[in-house]
């Protein structure tokens, strides 16, 4: 099974992420969305940021259609996902890797266990539930639990586990994934500053590494400046600012999130 | 001390004359029940010492049937044992597909209605309708015991899944797992020690009243119980009694061990 995936992605050109005029309506005549674009390819790490409610964990949850957009496409490599269903839309969530918030690891379940959820999508239930996992994929998954230094933890509950740890297994679970782009909500705001940190350069290293585009919600705009190569500022359902991170003035950050005061 | 409250405060603590009336309307009821049914005092210390001839009577236990008494007991163990075991792989199912977060409501309501029809009966009342359905004897307390299961374990199973963080599922179904590995991973662990402990809790529950279900003829040491009551071998009796209290602590004492062990 692994090998025919890396076979597939071999032949694909390159791994990319093709938003096209995505509008999303909660309320109909009310868009939280409204006409969002953009591309993302190959190695570049694209930060989005905007105020709270103005749909930014909407837009990075329309990629996988975990919340259905109302009208546009989403292309991952080529495929669009807007128009996917049932069992093909579960084959094409399989290229889209996400990192969340407040982790959503399975608490009872080992470490080695959270990792392999990541693989769940290329395993029959009746093989999964018997753990009963290619060689591979578990060497796979012992080779990313030493690499983000947590494979003394394998076999211990994830709940056992302190808040940057538990990050990084579920970094470790989307990577595992293969996938042909990176999403991550919030993933370090239920983290202390030196571990937020430390969890930014996991995930660009990871995503530089394996050459997966990485799009990240981020409240914090100096982590997203420190971090990306790319910063798309969202305001009122709409882009206002697409662009290099050194770019991104005083001006910009007024427009996306209203007010100067708390600029100084 | 001879201080009093200021008259411009007011009264401290209102006082609520509906709940009073309340409780004076139940007082009166249970005086007149009392009295419509006709329970005394008299009749009460009258019921004493018929009592009192009854205990006499159930003294010294009778254990020379006892290989009656032991099969009946091994088919009231077995009718408990198999009906705990249907009934309990049964609700793990419908327990899931009547929880109402991770089901369309169409699938968790009609599980729901299945639910509340094995709640609705006390299981004698089960046990008389399978006695008339299958004829006397143990299949009919077999089939009580396992829609009483079903009613217990299936609606507290459904209210567990309810209280589930959903985070984890968002997860699985954000990497593609099918809905059955996202059971599997996602739900069941996060559900797998109470259902565990309301699968033992009901096997007590079963293994009681499948003392039961044979007064109405439905198997088991019941049937033989309720025939010594009305032949006033109340020795015998006493020693059911006695057999039927040791059996209930040994089973307290077994699903404790496997609580344990799922800890």
């Amino acid at each position: 099974m692994m090998s025919e995936q890396n076979k597939s992605s071999g032949t694909q050109p390159k791994r990319s992420l093709k938003i096209d005029n995505l509008v999303k309506e909660y309320v109909p005549g009310k868009p939280i969305l409204n006409g969002i674009s953009f591309e993302v390819e190959g190695t570049n790490c694209v930060a989005i940021i905007g105020p709270s409610g103005t749909g930014k964990s909407t837009l990075i949850r329309c990629v996988n259609k975990l919340i259905p957009p109302t009208s546009g496409n989403v292309y991952v490599s080529g495929e669009n996902i807007t128009e996917l269903n049932g069992k093909e839309l579960r084959r094409a969530r399989r290229k889209i890797g996400m990192v969340f918030q407040e982790f959503n690891l399975v608490e009872r379940l080992s470490v080695m266990e959270n990792v392999l959820c990541g693989r769940l999508g290329s395993i029959s239930p009746w093989r999964a539930w018997l753990r009963k996992y290619p060689a591979e994929e578990i060497n796979r998954a012992f080779e990313l639990l030493e690499s983000i230094g947590l494979l003394e933890f394998a076999h211990q509950r994830a709940d056992s586990l302190s808040g940057g740890q538990r990050q990084r297994v579920g970094i470790a679970r989307a990577i595992i994934q293969n996938p042909h782009v990176l999403l991550a909500d919030e993933p370090t705001s239920s983290l202390d500053p030196k571990t937020s940190v430390e969890i930014m350069e996991l995930l660009v290293e990871l995503s530089e590494t394996y050459g997966i585009p990485f799009i990240i919600n981020i409240h914090d705009v100096e982590l997203a400046k420190r971090f990306t190569d790319r910063v798309i500022g969202l305001s009122q359902g709409g882009i206002i600012y697409d662009g290099p991170p050194s770019e991104l003035s005083n001006e910009n950050l007024k427009e996306i999130y209203g007010g100067a005061s708390w600029l100084q | 001390m001879n201080e009093k409250i200021k008259p411009q405060y007011g009264t401290p603590f209102k006082t609520n004359w509906w709940a009073r009336a309340g409780w004076l309307l139940a007082i009166l009821y249970v005086i007149y029940a009392a009295n419509y049914l006709n329970v005394s005092w008299v009749r009460f210390v009258a019921g004493l010492s018929n009592g009192a001839d009854f205990l006499g009577e159930m003294v010294p236990l009778n254990f020379t049937r006892w290989k009656l008494l032991v099969g009946n007991l091994l088919e009231t163990v077995e009718i408990a044992v198999i009906a705990s075991a249907f009934g309990i792989v049964l609700s793990l199912p419908i327990g899931l597909l009547a929880a109402r977060n991770l089901m369309p409501s169409w699938v968790s309501w009609t599980a729901r209605v299945f639910i509340a029809l094995c709640r609705s009966f006390h299981p004698v009342i089960f046990a008389i309708l399978f006695v008339k359905a299958v004829g006397f004897g143990p299949l009919a307390g077999i089939l009580t015991l396992i829609f009483a299961s079903i009613g217990f374990i299936g609606k507290l199973f459904a209210e567990a899944i309810e209280e589930i963080s959903l985070k984890p599922v968002e997860a699985l179904r954000s990497a593609g797992a099918p809905f059955i590995s996202i059971i599997v991973y996602a739900v069941i662990p996060q559900v797998q020690n109470r259902f565990i402990g309301f699968s033992s809790y009901q096997f007590d529950a079963n293994l009681r009243n499948s003392t039961m279900v044979g007064i109405v003829g439905a198997g088991g040491i019941g049937g033989t119980l309720f025939a010594a009551f009305q032949r006033f071998d109340y020795d015998f009796l006493a020693a059911i009694l006695v057999s039927i209290i040791g059996l209930v602590m040994v089973s307290e004492m077994i699903s404790l061990q496997i609580k344990k062990v799922f800890q």
